[in-house]
């Protein structure tokens, strides 16, 4: 088991064709993901070719593509212009899970997608956010597969390259991984720390769960006060950005301190109070798995 | 982005709220004109992108047009919070029955834009939250429908006791949140939102905080924005694609993502040391990015050190290694530099290096203890 993505997932990638789109396909299929189709309208018809491998068929529509392949799942490559209407046509094929990598796409139209999406029962991962790995299993995203290893501690993260760091130092401690996410750095987005917890928690192969959060907003207070009511499974936690001034956005657009919310104290706070030990820096995370386990 | 509040005034009057006269100047005569033009007394403000202008003494009240000259002379150049005064805006002074507060903001919690309404006005609105939050009204519109006639008559409503200004107050709200949306904003408020002593209600000061990702598709808002009043070495960060925030410390520190670079300048404060910066060079893979980033850190006369945290994945190690050997080149850097690398490519990063004479770590925990060493060791 793992938790939003396995063996069983099928993928259709919007935007095979561009530059991102066609260099993680590559990345995707090499790690074992099934990738089932691509999108690029106009392109129809045509095969997206790899050196070591049947090609993969590209479709002019979401809704063609997921016809003819069945697929359950698509992961969002196209540019912040057109990333909004991607997600809602992806919603509207029928797919359990999209995951939208796009960086930058305008708030107003995120709080539009994120009505639509619920409308349809759909889960949005993202946007602006690394992805997704199922160690062993699949992965759909950016997330470099060889840094992580199968085993039993679930990730879930609002950054990319740190939750990068923090797999790749369980990785070298040799503490693996059922499921690493990263919900994206947006402040609206369709999957909350929440979520991710509540999924790992009915995930049998789960024995532990790494919370990675930074500053601006309460989603981290939020989820602590959710775990302290609703966990079973130990929760190690770090929070980013512990010495950055209130009021300049950290690079995330949803990384900003305003007036005393949202602060680094504030949150390791809300995690030590909910029973979440919160390592210092992110190497002493793996420890504190250890220590947990 | 953050825009001034005559800018903001602008847009509201373009979607027909009602907003006094004002007139915007950049030098002490052209505040004289101005009040002489309006006559009676004028308020003048400093125009920056900060809160607390008041009590800074960047808001001040003339009688006459040789006083608001005066005043003029000493706001035009004036420091607000680090930010140089460059503009000051001009207005005829209005007599305020009373004040009240209306806001819309993107909320994370609902994801919905959620209007925040108030009696008290004036105030800072999180003051009002932190000691009476029951004095905010609140409401989540849905942003497919936008505010609804009925939802904007309840929030005026809960501001106003008079039938004409709760009708005034709520077309108010509706323009504001048409303005909100036409500008791609995350923060528009009106505070104060005055009543007159005839009973007349108008928008005095206003405040939006633009979506940086609007802009794109919003060029006449992307035009607003006042280089000027932003710190220089941020204004060239953006135009290189970096993002930048100048800190007081003396390690210089280049990472990519935001996450990591905010792990690693708190990491550099584990470590006993102090970031002079954050510094994100993104995700793509743009040696002269690299160079960029360099040239900025080296502006900075008090950074001794230049730390490198990067964690290859779109971003490539080897392009990285190409930056940092160019901008060797280019820029005089007589600051030590340490560098950890490890991901895509960090093979051949580190071949790269090794032919320009530099050594790299693969741990993060290595480079930033270097740094602050280096950092430490050079006091």
């Amino acid at each position: 088991m793992a938790i939003f993505i396995d063996e069983t997932t099928t993928l259709i990638v919007q935007g095979i064709t561009g530059r991102d789109g066609s260099f993680h396909t590559r990345q995707m299929l090499e790690y074992g993901t099934r990738v089932a189709g691509g999108v690029t309208p106009g392109r129809g018809g045509q095969t997206f070719e790899r050196e070591d491998g049947p090609g993969v068929p590209i479709f002019d529509t979401m809704e063609d593509a997921v016809r003819e392949t069945g697929a359950n799942t698509s992961v969002i490559y196209v540019p912040p212009a057109f990333a909004a209407d991607a997600i809602m046509e992806s919603a509207a094929s029928g797919v359990r899970l999209i995951v939208a990598i796009t960086e930058g796409i305008p708030v107003l139209d995120m709080m539009r997608v994120h009505a639509y999406v619920t409308d349809h029962g759909t889960r949005l991962l993202g946007a602006n956010c690394p992805g997704l790995l199922s160690p062993g299993r699949s992965k759909v995203g950016i997330l470099p597969g060889q840094i992580a290893t199968p085993g039993s501690v679930g990730v879930v993260s609002r950054s990319g390259t740190l939750t990068y760091e923090v797999v790749y130092q369980l990785t070298s401690a040799n503490v693996g991984q059922s499921t690493c996410v990263g919900i994206g750095g947006d402040p609206i987005n369709g999957t909350s720390f929440i979520d991710c917890l509540s999924e790992f928690e009915n995930d049998p192969e789960t024995k532990a769960v790494v919370m990675i959060g930074e500053i601006g907003g309460t989603d981290e207070q939020d989820a602590a006060e959710w775990a302290s009511a609703n966990m079973t499974k130990p929760i190690i936690g770090f929070i980013a950005g512990q010495t950055a001034p209130p009021g300049r956005r950290m690079g995330h657009a949803g990384a900003i301190i305003s007036g005393s919310a949202g602060t680094a104290a504030e949150k390791i706070e809300a995690f030590e109070r909910a029973g979440i030990r919160v390592a210092r820096k992110p190497s002493d995370v793996a420890g504190l798995v250890q220590q947990a386990l | 982005m953050n825009i001034h509040e005559y800018q903001a005034r602008d847009i509201l009057r373009a979607h027909g709220v009602p907003v006094p006269p004002g007139e915007v100047a950049s030098t002490p005569a052209e505040v004289e004109a101005a009040a002489r033009g309006f006559g009676g007394t004028v308020v003048v403000k400093a125009q920056v992108h900060s809160g607390g202008r008041g009590k800074a003494g960047g808001v001040k009240l003339a009688k006459t047009a040789e006083e608001a000259r005066t005043h003029g002379e000493a706001i035009l150049g004036m420091t607000i919070k680090g930010l140089v005064v460059h503009k000051v805006l001009v207005a005829p002074a209005e007599d305020i029955a009373s004040e009240a507060y209306v806001g819309v903001i993107v909320d994370r919690g609902s994801k919905r834009p959620v209007f925040m309404v108030s009696r008290e006005g004036g105030v800072d609105i999180e003051e009002v939250a932190a000691r009476d939050p029951g004095a905010i009204r609140r409401l989540a519109v849905d942003p497919r429908y936008g505010l609804l006639p009925f939802e904007a008559y309840n929030l005026a409503c809960a501001l106003y006791d008079v039938h004409a200004q709760q009708r005034a107050c709520a077309k108010i709200l509706r323009q504001l949140y048409s303005a909100f949306v036409a500008s791609g904003a995350s923060l528009a408020e009106i505070n104060p939102l005055v009543t007159t002593p005839t009973g007349e209600v108008k928008a005095l000061d206003a405040k939006f905080n633009i979506d940086d990702n609007e802009l794109f598709r919003r060029t006449a808002i992307a035009d607003l924005r006042d280089v000027s009043a932003e710190p220089s070495a941020e204004t060239t960060a953006r135009e290189a694609g970096l993002t930048f925030i100048k800190l007081e410390g003396n390690i210089g520190a280049v990472v990519n993502g935001a996450g990591l670079a905010m792990a690693t300048m708190d990491l550099i404060k584990y470590y006993g040391g102090e970031p002079a910066n954050f510094l994100d060079i993104g995700g793509s893979s743009n040696p002269e990015k690299v160079v960029n980033a360099l040239r900025l850190i080296t502006d900075d006369p008090a950074v001794k050190v230049i730390c490198f945290n990067i964690f290859g994945g779109i971003t490539r190690c080897d392009d990285v290694a190409n930056g940092i050997v160019t901008a060797m080149k280019q820029i005089d850097i007589d600051v030590p530099l340490v560098i950890r690398l490890t991901g895509t490519n960090e093979k051949e990063a580190l071949e790269i290096l090794g032919g320009a004479g530099f050594t790299a770590t693969t741990s993060m925990d290595d480079v930033v203890q270097r740094a602050v060493e280096h950092a430490n060791g050079a006091r």
